[in-house]
C-alpha cells in the first residue's frame, strides 16, 4: 500500500510535540501533551488504514475508505475525552489543595534513592537452648525468660524502626522546603488580575 | 489412595475453627486420619508382598502426559507407613507439649495435618509432575511450621532460610524431571525407572545425564546434605515435635527416598556414584564431627540427623542388592529412634526449661521411665548389637564389604566399596561418641551442677516416644521377617554374589568386627571428651555454606538497593524519558533490521492535506511555546479541529463529526477548569533539560513515522473490511459501516468503552466533590413545576431599574430562562439567554435525530450523546448552574447506570434466546401514519451509549462548572465574613 507523505509528517510533529508536553513539570502541558499524542495516534491509525476513499456506506460505488479503523479511531476519540476530563479535574484538586499545577518530585522516592546503601546483615541465629524457659513445669533456676527475650527483641525491632523514620525525616525535610521555594505559581494566584473570567457567571 | 489425600486436603481447613472449640484436645482427633491412612497402608501388605503396586490414576493434563497418579510398592509402602504411623504418634504427643494458650496453635495443628498429608502423597506420587507438587509443598509447609514462634527472630531467619534452600533445590530438580519427563514422553516415575533399567534410556546421554544430576540437587538439598547442610540446623527453631517429624523423621527422608527410588534405574548414570559417595560420606563426617561439639540437646540431634542423612545417601545411592536392603532398613531404624530421641528431648524441655547438657543434671534419676526410653533410642542410634539399628548396620558393612571384595553385582566396584566402608566406619565412631555424649548430657548426674527438680511425669506424654523407641528394639529379632517384607524393593537390582538375610546374628564376621572397632573407638572418643573438644575449638570450621548463604543473601539485599537508588529519582519526566528511550530502543532496533518498505509513495492525497497538516503542525509548535493557559487550550483546539477536517477529506465522515463535537466539548471543559487557574503557564523546566527533552520526543516522533510506514509496507493481504459493507447491510440491517461495526460487529469494543467512560466521569466527579456524587444540583423552587398547566405559564421575573434602561421602578417581565435571576445582573446577556433559549430544544431534538439515523447515515450514539451534551452546556453557560439543575433534572449517575444497562442488556439478551451475545435482531413493519418502519435491536444498544456520552458530559460539567462554582463561592462568603468581622 502506498504512504501519504503529508499525514506522516504531520503525526510525527504531532507525536514530538506532545512528548515533549508529557515530560513537562506543568500538569496543564501534560495534559496539552496528552491531547496531542492522541490526536497523533489517532492519525497513526488512519494513515495505516490505507487509501482515502468514498464514506463507509453500503452501495456506494466508489472504493471505500477502510471503515474498521475508523471505529477505532472513533472509539479512541470518546476514550481521549473521558481520559482527558479526568486529568482536567486532577489539575484543579491539585490546584484547590495545594495551588500547585506541578508534578513535583517524589520526596520519599528521592530520600530513598540518597540513602545510605549498607544494609544491616541478618543477625546470626542466636538459638535458644529452649522453648520453654521459665514457663516450664519444673525450670532449672538458669532457665531462660523467654518472654522477656521477645520484649527485648521488640523493643530493639521498634528502635530501628523508630531510627529509619527519624533518618527519613531529617532527609526528607529540606527536600520539600526546596521544592515549596521554587514554586512561583503562588504570588500569581493571590493577584486577581491574572485570574481569568471566562464565562459570566462569576466577576 | 486418593481419597486419602482429598481427606487431608480438606480437614486442614477446617482444623483452625475446631481447635477454638477443642484446645490441644483437637490434637488426638486429626491425629485418626494419618492413623487410618496407616492402618489402610497396612491392610495393602498382601498385594504388597504378592509383588503387585496398588494403582489409581485420575487424567489431569492428557497433552502434557500429566496426572494424578499415585502407587504403592514395596519402597512407598514402607515410607507411607513411617511418615503416616509417625505423624499420627507426633500429633498425639502434641497435646500434651503445648498448652491451650499457645499462640497460633489452630494455625499450627492445621499445617502439621496438611503436612503429614503432603508427605503422605509424596511418597505415593508416580508422575514426577505430581510428585514435585507434593515436594515443594512439604518445603511450605515446613516453612510455616519453622517459623511457628512468630514473635522469635530466630525462627523467622530459620524458616526462611529452609524454605530459599530447599525450594531452589526443588525448582532445580524440576527442570532436571521436565528433561526427563518430555524426550522419554512418560512423567510417570515407575515407567522412568523401568525404562532406564531396561536400557530404553540411554543414561550415558548428555541430557539424561544432566537430568539426572538436576534431580539429585533437588534430593540433596532436602535431605540437608553438604552444601546444604547448614539450614537443618537453623531449622531447629521449630518447635520439637515440628523437628521429630520433618526434621528427622518425614520430609528429610525425603531425598533419600527419591534417591531410592531412582536407584534401581539410575545408579550407573555417570557422575551419579562420585556425587552421592563423596557428599554423603562428608556430610556424614561433618555432621557427626559438628555433633559432638554441641551443648543444646537438640542441636546435637539435629547435627546427628545431618550425619546420618549423609550415611543414607550413601547407603541407598551405593546401587547393589544388599546396600539396597540395607538403606530401607537403615531407614526404617533411624526413623523410629530418631524420632523418638527429639520427642524425648522435647519432654525434657517442657520440664526442665533448657536442653543445654550444662544445665541438666540428675534427670535420670528423677525421670527414669524417661531415661529409659531416652536409653533403648541411643543404643538403636549407636548400633549397639540387639538393636534395630545394629541390625541395620551389619547389613550395611556387610553390603560395603562384599563390594570391596568384588561381590557387589552391578554396583560401583570395589574401590568404591572400600571408601564407603572405611568412611562409613569412622562416621558411625563418631555417630557412638555423640550418643554417649548425649545419653551422658541428658540424664547424668554432673558435678557443680543444681540437679533437676522432682516432677510428676506424665506416663500419656510419654506414649509416643515410648512406642517408637521399644518398636526398635522388638523389631530387632523380627528384621528377618521384616526383610522379607521389604525383599521387593532390593529384588529389583541384580544378585549380589553372596544372598545376604537382615538378622541379629550372622555370626563372627567382617562387619562385626567392624561393628565392634567404631562400639570401642566411640567410646573411646566420648572419654576422651575434654581433649576432643580442646582439639575442636582449635581447628576451624570444616565446611562453612552457612556463611557463603548469608553473604549471598546480604549481597543480594544491597544490589536491590543499589539498584532502587540509582533508578528511584522520584522525577516523573525522567521515568518517562527512561520508558520512552526504552520504546525508542527497542522498536527501533526492529525498524532497522525491517525488510519491508511500501512500493509506492505519494505526497498527499489531497492537496487539503498539505494545507490543514501545515496549520496544525504549526499549531503543535507553537503549544510547546505557549506561555498563557488560554492560548495554548485555542492551539491544541486547532490540532483537533483539523483532525477533524482530515477526517472528512479521509472519507470518515463519522469520524469528522464525533471530532468536531468532542473538540468542543473539550475545550468547554478546559475553559472550565482554567478560569480556577492563573493565565499564565508557570513552571517550565531549566533550559539544561530543553535540549534532552527535545532529542527524547524527536527521536519518539520520528520513530512512530518510521513505524506508519513500515506498518503500511508491511500490508500486502487484502483487508477484511472489504467484506464489511455487505455484512453491515445483511446482518446488521444498516448501511453506515462504521456504526453497525460499533454497535453489532465489534459491540463488545463499545461496551468496554463505556465502562472506561464511566470509571472516568465517576474519577472526576469524585475529584471534585469529595464526599458524595449523588445528584446535588441547585434547584429552583419555580423549576419544580408538575402540572401541565404551570408549565405553560410564562416564568416571571423581577428586574432592577439599574441595569435595564427605560424601566423606573424595578418591575417584572418574562424570563428567558429559568435560573436567570440567580445570576448576579452584570453578568448576564440577555442576548446568550434568547440564543440558547431559542436553540436548546431543537438541539436536543436533533441529536435525538443523529442518534437513530446513525444506523444508515453519519452519526449514532456517540456523536447524539454529544450534541445533547453541547446543548447542555450551553445551558449552564448562559445560566449557571441553577440552570444547569433545571435543565437537567435526571442524575448523571443514573444516566451512566441505565445506559450501561441498556447496553450490557442487548449484549446478553441473545442468550436467552440460545444465541450468541450481541447477536441483533430485526422487525420491520408497515404502520399506518409512519410507514415503513424497520427496527434493529443493536438501536437499543446505541441507545445506551447515547445515555452514557449525555452522563459523562453532564458529569464533568456538573462536576468542574457547577461544583467549582459553588466552591469558589463558599470561599469568597468565608473571606468577607473574615473581613466583616
Amino acid at each position: 500500500m502506498s504512504v501519504s507523505l503529508v499525514l506522516v509528517a504531520v503525526m510525527a510533529v504531532l507525536y514530538s510535540c506532545g512528548v515533549y508536553l508529557l515530560l513537562e513539570r506543568s500538569m496543564t502541558r501534560v495534559l496539552l501533551g496528552f491531547l496531542l499524542v492522541g490526536n497523533a495516534t489517532n492519525l497513526l491509525i488512519l494513515v495505516v488504514s490505507g487509501r482515502a476513499g468514498a464514506a463507509p456506506f453500503y452501495g456506494e460505488s466508489d472504493p471505500l475508505a477502510d471503515p474498521l479503523p475508523q471505529a477505532f479511531v472513533l472509539t479512541s476519540i470518546v476514550i481521549t475525552f473521558g481520559v482527558s476530563a479526568f486529568l482536567m479535574a486532577l489539575i484543579y484538586r491539585s490546584w484547590r489543595l495545594a495551588h500547585a499545577d506541578v508534578v513535583e518530585d517524589d520526596t520519599e522516592d528521592v530520600a530513598v534513592g540518597r540513602r545510605d546503601v549498607s544494609v544491616a546483615a541478618e543477625p546470626e541465629i542466636a538459638s535458644d537452648d529452649t522453648e520453654f524457659g521459665t514457663r516450664a513445669t519444673a525450670a532449672v533456676s538458669t532457665a531462660v525468660d523467654l518472654a522477656e527475650q521477645e520484649r527485648l527483641e521488640e523493643a530493639e525491632r521498634l528502635e530501628m524502626l523508630h531510627r529509619f523514620e527519624e533518618q527519613l525525616r531529617r532527609e526528607v525535610e529540606p527536600l520539600d522546603t526546596a521544592s515549596l521555594d521554587a514554586e512561583p505559581l503562588d504570588a500569581e494566584r493571590l493577584d486577581p488580575d491574572h485570574t481569568e473570567s471566562t464565562d459570566g457567571d462569576r466577576p | 489412595m486418593l481419597a486419602f489425600l482429598v481427606v487431608f486436603a480438606l480437614v486442614p481447613l477446617v482444623v483452625p475453627a475446631l481447635t477454638r472449640r477443642l484446645g490441644r484436645r483437637v490434637f488426638p482427633v486429626i491425629a485418626l486420619i494419618p492413623a487410618a491412612a496407616f492402618v489402610f497402608t497396612l491392610t495393602q501388605t498382601p498385594k504388597i508382598l504378592a509383588g503387585s503396586a496398588p494403582t489409581e490414576v485420575i487424567p489431569w493434563i492428557p497433552q502434557l502426559e500429566m496426572s494424578f497418579a499415585v502407587r504403592v510398592d514395596t519402597l512407598s509402602w514402607l515410607l507411607a507407613l513411617i511418615v503416616t504411623g509417625i505423624g499420627a504418634l507426633v500429633l498425639v504427643y502434641c497435646a500434651w507439649y503445648f498448652t491451650d494458650a499457645e499462640e497460633g496453635l489452630g494455625r499450627f495443628a492445621s499445617v502439621l495435618l496438611a503436612f503429614t498429608g503432603t508427605m503422605y502423597g509424596l511418597v505415593i506420587a508416580d508422575d514426577v509432575f505430581l510428585l514435585f507438587i507434593f515436594w515443594e509443598a512439604t518445603s511450605v509447609f515446613s516453612y510455616l511450621l519453622i517459623g511457628h514462634y512468630t514473635g522469635r527472630r530466630a525462627s523467622r531467619v530459620a524458616a526462611l532460610q529452609a524454605l530459599i534452600v530447599t525450594t531452589a533445590g526443588g525448582l532445580v530438580m524440576l527442570v532436571g524431571l521436565v528433561m526427563l519427563a518430555v524426550p522419554a514422553g512418560t512423567s510417570r516415575l515407575s515407567d522412568l525407572v523401568a525404562m532406564a533399567q531396561d536400557g530404553r534410556l540411554d543414561l550415558a546421554a548428555p541430557l539424561v545425564t544432566t537430568a539426572v544430576i538436576l534431580v539429585l540437587v533437588g534430593a540433596l538439598s532436602k535431605s540437608a546434605i553438604i552444601p546444604f547442610h547448614f539450614w537443618l540446623p537453623a531449622a531447629m527453631a521449630a518447635p520439637t515435635p515440628v523437628s521429630a517429624y520433618l526434621h528427622a523423621a518425614a520430609m528429610v527422608q525425603a531425598g533419600i527416598y527419591l534417591v531410592a527410588r531412582l536407584a534401581p534405574g539410575f545408579s550407573a548414570t555417570p557422575g551419579w556414584h562420585p556425587l552421592l559417595l563423596g557428599l554423603g560420606l562428608a556430610t556424614m563426617l561433618v555432621g557427626g564431627w559438628r555433633a559432638l561439639r554441641q551443648n543444646d540437646l537438640k542441636l546435637l540431634l539435629a547435627y546427628g540427623t545431618v550425619s546420618q542423612l549423609g550415611f543414607l545417601i550413601v547407603v541407598t545411592g551405593f546401587g547393589t542388592r544388599t546396600a539396597a536392603l540395607a538403606g530401607v532398613a537403615l531407614l526404617l531404624a533411624h526413623a523410629l529412634f530418631k524420632a523418638a530421641l527429639f520427642l524425648v528431648v522435647g519432654i525434657i524441655d517442657h520440664r526442665a526449661g533448657t536442653r543445654d547438657l550444662r544445665k541438666l543434671s540428675g534427670l535420670g534419676r528423677e525421670a527414669p521411665v524417661l531415661a529409659i526410653v531416652g536409653m533403648l533410642s541411643v543404643l538403636s542410634m549407636a548400633g549397639v548389637p540387639f538393636t534395630a539399628g545394629f541390625v541395620a548396620k551389619e547389613a550395611v558393612l556387610a553390603g560395603f564389604l562384599g563390594a570391596a571384595q568384588g561381590a557387589g553385582g552391578a554396583g560401583p566396584g570395589s574401590a568404591a566399596g572400600w571408601i564407603a566402608l572405611v568412611g562409613v566406619a569412622l562416621g558411625s565412631t563418631l555417630t557412638v561418641a555423640y550418643s554417649a555424649r548425649f545419653l551422658w548430657g541428658a540424664f547424668a548426674r554432673k558435678k557443680g551442677v543444681e540437679k533437676v527438680r522432682p516432677v510428676h511425669e506424665s506416663v500419656s506424654f510419654l506414649a509416643a516416644p515410648a512406642i517408637l523407641a521399644v518398636s526398635g528394639i522388638v523389631l530387632a529379632p523380627l528384621f528377618r521377617l521384616v526383610g522379607d517384607l521389604l525383599a521387593g524393593y532390593p529384588n529389583r537390582f541384580p544378585p549380589d554374589a553372596h544372598d545376604y538375610h537382615l538378622g541379629l546374628w550372622h555370626g563372627f564376621d567382617g562387619a562385626l568386627l567392624v561393628s565392634t572397632f567404631t562400639l570401642l573407638a566411640g567410646l573411646t572418643l566420648f572419654w576422651a571428651r575434654t581433649s576432643v573438644s580442646t582439639a575442636q575449638a582449635k581447628l576451624p570450621p570444616i565446611v562453612n555454606t552457612s556463611e557463603l548463604y548469608g553473604r549471598t543473601m546480604t549481597g543480594l539485599d544491597r544490589l536491590a538497593a543499589r539498584v532502587t537508588s540509582a533508578t528511584q529519582r522520584g522525577s516523573l519526566p525522567f521515568y518517562l524519558s527512561i520508558i520512552l528511550l526504552t520504546l525508542v530502543g527497542t522498536v527501533g532496533a526492529t525498524l532497522v533490521m525491517n525488510r519491508t518498505w511500501p512500493a509506492e509513495w505519494r505526497l498527499w492525497d489531497s492537496p487539503a492535506q498539505l494545507v490543514i497538516g501545515g496549520i496544525m503542525a504549526v499549531a503543535a509548535v507553537a503549544l510547546t511555546r505557549a506561555d498563557k493557559r488560554f492560548a495554548a487550550a485555542l492551539l491544541v483546539g486547532v490540532t483537533g479541529y483539523g483532525m477533524a477536517a482530515l477526517f472528512a477529506f479521509h472519507g470518515a465522515p463519522d469520524l469528522a463529526l464525533t471530532q468536531v463535537l468532542v473538540e468542543t466539548v473539550t475545550l468547554i471543559a478546559f475553559v472550565l477548569v482554567l478560569r480556577r487557574l492563573p493565565a499564565r503557564l508557570g513552571q517550565t523546566h531549566g533550559s539544561a533539560h530543553r535540549g534532552v527533552r527535545a532529542v527524547v520526543s524527536v527521536s519518539v516522533g520520528l520513530m512512530m513515522a518510521a513505524v506508519a510506514i513500515v506498518a503500511l509496507g508491511a500490508r500486502t493481504h487484502l483487508p477484511i473490511s472489504l467484506a464489511l459493507p455487505d455484512l453491515a447491510h445483511d446482518v446488521g440491517h444498516g448501511s453506515n459501516v462504521v456504526n453497525v461495526v460499533l454497535v453489532d460487529v465489534r459491540g463488545w469494543d463499545t461496551l468496554g468503552e463505556l465502562s472506561v467512560l464511566i470509571a472516568a466521569a465517576t474519577g472526576v466527579a469524585s475529584l471534585v466533590f469529595l464526599r458524595s456524587r449523588t445528584d446535588n444540583l441547585p434547584r429552583v423552587p419555580d423549576a419544580v413545576r408538575r402540572s401541565l398547566r404551570s408549565r405553560l405559564r410564562p416564568v416571571r421575573e423581577t428586574v432592577s431599574a439599574e441595569y435595564v434602561p427605560g424601566v423606573k421602578d424595578p418591575s417584572t417581565r418574562n424570563a428567558w430562562l429559568l435560573a436567570g435571576l440567580k445570576l448576579a445582573p452584570e453578568n448576564r446577556s440577555i442576548l446568550l439567554e434568547v440564543v440558547i433559549r431559542l436553540l436548546f430544544h431543537a438541539v436536543v431534538v436533533v441529536s435525538v435525530f443523529i442518534l437513530f439515523a446513525g444506523h444508515n447515515s453519519p452519526g449514532g450514539g456517540f456523536a447524539g450523546g454529544l450534541v445533547a451534551g453541547l446543548a447542555l452546556a450551553g445551558r449552564y453557560l448562559a445560566g449557571g448552574r441553577y440552570e444547569l439543575g433545571a435543565a437537567a433534572p435526571v442524575d448523571a449517575g443514573r444516566l451512566l447506570g441505565v445506559g450501561l444497562l441498556l447496553a450490557a442488556g442487548t449484549a446478553v439478551t441473545p442468550l436467552f434466546f440460545g444465541a450468541h451475545a450481541l447477536t441483533s435482531a430485526w422487525f420491520d413493519a408497515t404502520i399506518p401514519v409512519l410507514g415503513h418502519i424497520e427496527f434493529t435491536t443493536s438501536t437499543i444498544f446505541d441507545v445506551g451509549v447515547y445515555l452514557v456520552v449525555i452522563g459523562m458530559v453532564l458529569d464533568v460539567l456538573r462536576s468542574l462548572g457547577a461544583e467549582v462554582d459553588r466552591q469558589q463561592e463558599e470561599a469568597s462568603d468565608e473571606l468577607e465574613e473574615g473581613s466583616t468581622i
